[in-house]
């Protein structure tokens, strides 16, 4: 059921632009011409949501957006399954672009393409864990047998084995969102959004949940599209990060290219905080250039803790730095490490 | 300064030829279309006869232990299955069992009509904020009316009977299955709409599966109040001719009978508590999902 079939639900966007407001379409243009969002605000009331927004999201990885509240990024994920409509733009979805979809293609496409995990649950409260799991199968019309037998499958795959019978009301927060994260999977859609999913959990709860979510995808290999405000849990799940900030697209890159370089003082303060060695790997800061063939050996991925760990354990100066084969690539010292996970911005 | 103190009004004469206009145009109206009427309403008439019919045939103690098993099954209850028992035991010690039927006839019809009304009537006030609009007003009008001057074109229209009867009393007692049909509808949280949305739900599929089950604790009181209504139109209803606890009472007022007024007021104080307790106990029952609460 883990159906490991190339995914090729890619999601390319292109010139968004969405504002709020009555006359929205007449308005594009001024914003397009550069309108600031302060200026669109004060000379007619329209409040701008979404700026010129690029960005292609590669089918099969987590693809993370970030930002702080009022940043755009929840309407950002709406406009992939249009429950916002665009000002203008595409949205771009294994080759269909979903803001043409009429009503009906629409349905489908959400019914067939998408699934969606949302920050406060959403689940229906007078359904028991099973039935609101099975909703979007039911809408789809499968079978009632084929309904239940997905729904229990994958109810088991994120820990609620045993709690079919249980409403939402009985289950912790934690509990509820694996029941809605079962009810996403079960839909068996090639993309998964997830709005601020783990937001709303403890932190210790939020952590397990990233732990099922980074191990189901090991699996299901969907193009994941994860919303967050906090970077450490961007960092951990993003194959790759986009940073919206006031509507407006400030950086995309890896985890690693948003530590080591950030695009300005607002994402510098950001990442600021964080553990670098969790994020930075080897890779990144070795020398390139041949390595002795005695040398002690770390693969490329291997992130900064662990090379440091292993670096004091063995009590060697310098490691070979090696790719997937294990071919050398370069070398790596206690220094470079030390410098890495302890200079704020990169040389 | 004549105009200052007495309200400047039409003259008498003209006011005259405007409701002799009205009520003559009415008079053709019914007279030309009173037949069609009550073709229209012919199955109304024959589901009142038959629902009589078999409340009456029905023996008493068949009737009695029906009662108690619907109470029953909604209410999970034996306090309120016990107390209706004993009023139902009563109103029959009492010897108004056949009036009681007849009434709880005509209140179980009232109802059926108005929900198979009220319902669609608020899903589509819901739906559309021009319908509220429109609607708001209409029902302030029903409610508000005294119930005296609509029973008048109605008789007119039907003449005296069960079916005016039902209509004034459907008139009466909808507005509060309409308004919590819509208010339930739109009270519904926007977040478990938009995954409804999201999974690709029709907007049939929202209104079955979302909308509909989860306003229904609402739909449910707009239910007991239609109900408590009905039974309070029963003695308005009887002046034209509809059969039950209300037609004593009727006589009571006009001839001064102060026991036989009581007896038969408290035999509808009776039953309305009997539908009150028993509905209101379904409609709890029906959120009991959202009672268990996790810790």
């Amino acid at each position: 059921m883990a159906d490991p079939a190339i995914n090729e639900y890619g999601i390319a966007i292109r010139r968004l632009y969405k504002i709020f407001g009555p006359k929205a379409a007449e308005l594009v243009s001024l914003v397009e011409g550069g309108m600031s969002k302060a200026e669109l605000n004060e000379k007619h009331g329209h409040v701008l949501g979404l700026r010129d927004i690029n960005i292609s999201m590669p089918a099969g990885g987590i693809q993370v957006i970030m930002g702080l509240s009022g940043s755009g990024k929840s309407t950002l994920i709406r406009h992939i399954n249009r429950l916002i409509d665009p000002t203008s733009g595409e949205v771009i979805v294994g080759g269909e672009d979903v803001v043409k979809m009429s009503p009906d293609q629409l349905r489908e496409f959400r019914r067939h393409k998408t699934a969606m995990v949302f920050q406060k649950f959403a689940l229906l409260p007078h359904r028991n864990v099973l039935e609101n799991t099975v909703y979007g199968l039911e809408v789809q019309g499968v079978a009632r047998a084929k309904q239940v037998e997905t729904a229990t499958y994958w109810l088991e795959r994120v820990g609620l084995k045993g709690f079919e019978q249980k409403y939402p009301n009985q289950l912790s927060g934690g509990m509820q969102q694996r029941v809605g994260l079962a009810r996403a999977l079960t839909n068996d859609a090639p993309i998964l959004l997830m709005d601020e999913a783990f937001s709303a959990l403890d932190p210790l709860i939020r952590v397990d949940m990233q732990t099922i979510l980074l191990d189901l995808q090991k699996d299901i290999r969907k193009t994941i599209v994860f919303i967050t405000h906090d970077l450490d849990e961007a960092l951990r799940l993003g194959d790759q990060i986009a940073i919206l900030r006031d509507g407006e697209m400030v950086q995309q890159g890896t985890g690693q290219d948003i530590v080591m370089h950030p695009a300005d003082d607002y994402i510098s303060s950001f990442v600021e905080h964080v553990n670098r060695g969790k994020v930075i790997r080897v890779g990144t800061l070795m020398t390139r250039g041949p390595a002795d063939a005695d040398l002690p050996q770390l693969p490329e991925g291997t992130l900064l803790d662990e090379a440091a760990r292993r670096i004091i354990a063995s009590g060697q100066e310098r490691f070979a730095v090696t790719d997937a084969e294990g071919r050398p690539l370069g070398t790596i010292d206690m220094a470079a490490i030390t410098r890495g996970m302890f200079t704020t911005h990169a040389a | 300064m004549d105009w200052f103190y007495n309200f400047p009004h039409m003259s008498d004469s003209s006011l005259r030829d405007l409701r002799k206009v009205i009520d003559d145009g009415f008079r053709e109206f019914t007279r030309a279309w009173g037949g069609t009427f009550e073709t229209i309403f012919e199955p109304l008439r024959q589901f009142l006869i038959h629902s009589e019919r078999l409340m009456l045939a029905t023996p008493w103690p068949v009737m009695l232990a029906l009662v108690a098993a619907i109470a029953w099954f909604a209410s999970r209850s034996w306090k309120i299955v016990i107390g209706a028992v004993i009023t139902l035991l009563l109103i029959g010690w009492f010897d108004m069992w056949e009036d009681t039927m007849r009434t709880v006839s005509m209140i179980f019809v009232c109802t059926v009509v108005a929900i198979a009304l009220g319902i669609p009537i608020g899903i589509l006030m819901a739906r559309s904020n021009r319908m509220q609009s429109v609607m708001n007003p209409i029902l302030d009008v029903m409610q508000t009316m005294p119930s005296f001057v609509y029973l008048i074109p109605v008789v007119m229209l039907l003449g005296i009977g069960r079916v005016p009867g039902v209509i004034a009393v459907v008139i009466y007692a909808i507005p509060p299955m309409i308004r919590l049909t819509n208010l339930g509808i739109r009270l519904v949280d926007k977040d478990v709409l938009e995954a409804a949305d999201a999974f690709g739900s029709s907007s049939w599929q929202k209104l079955k599966n979302v909308q509909m089950p989860l306003a229904l604790p609402t739909i449910m009181a707009g239910i007991n109040q239609t109900i408590m209504m009905a039974l309070a139109m029963v003695v308005i209803a009887s002046m034209i001719g509809v059969q039950g606890l209300g037609q004593p009472v009727l006589r009571a007022i006009n001839n001064q009978y102060f026991t036989m007024g009581m007896f038969n007021g408290l035999a509808i104080v009776g039953i309305a508590i009997i539908f009150d307790r028993v509905s209101q106990a379904y409609g709890r029952r029906l959120q009991k999902h959202l009672e268990i609460v996790h810790g």
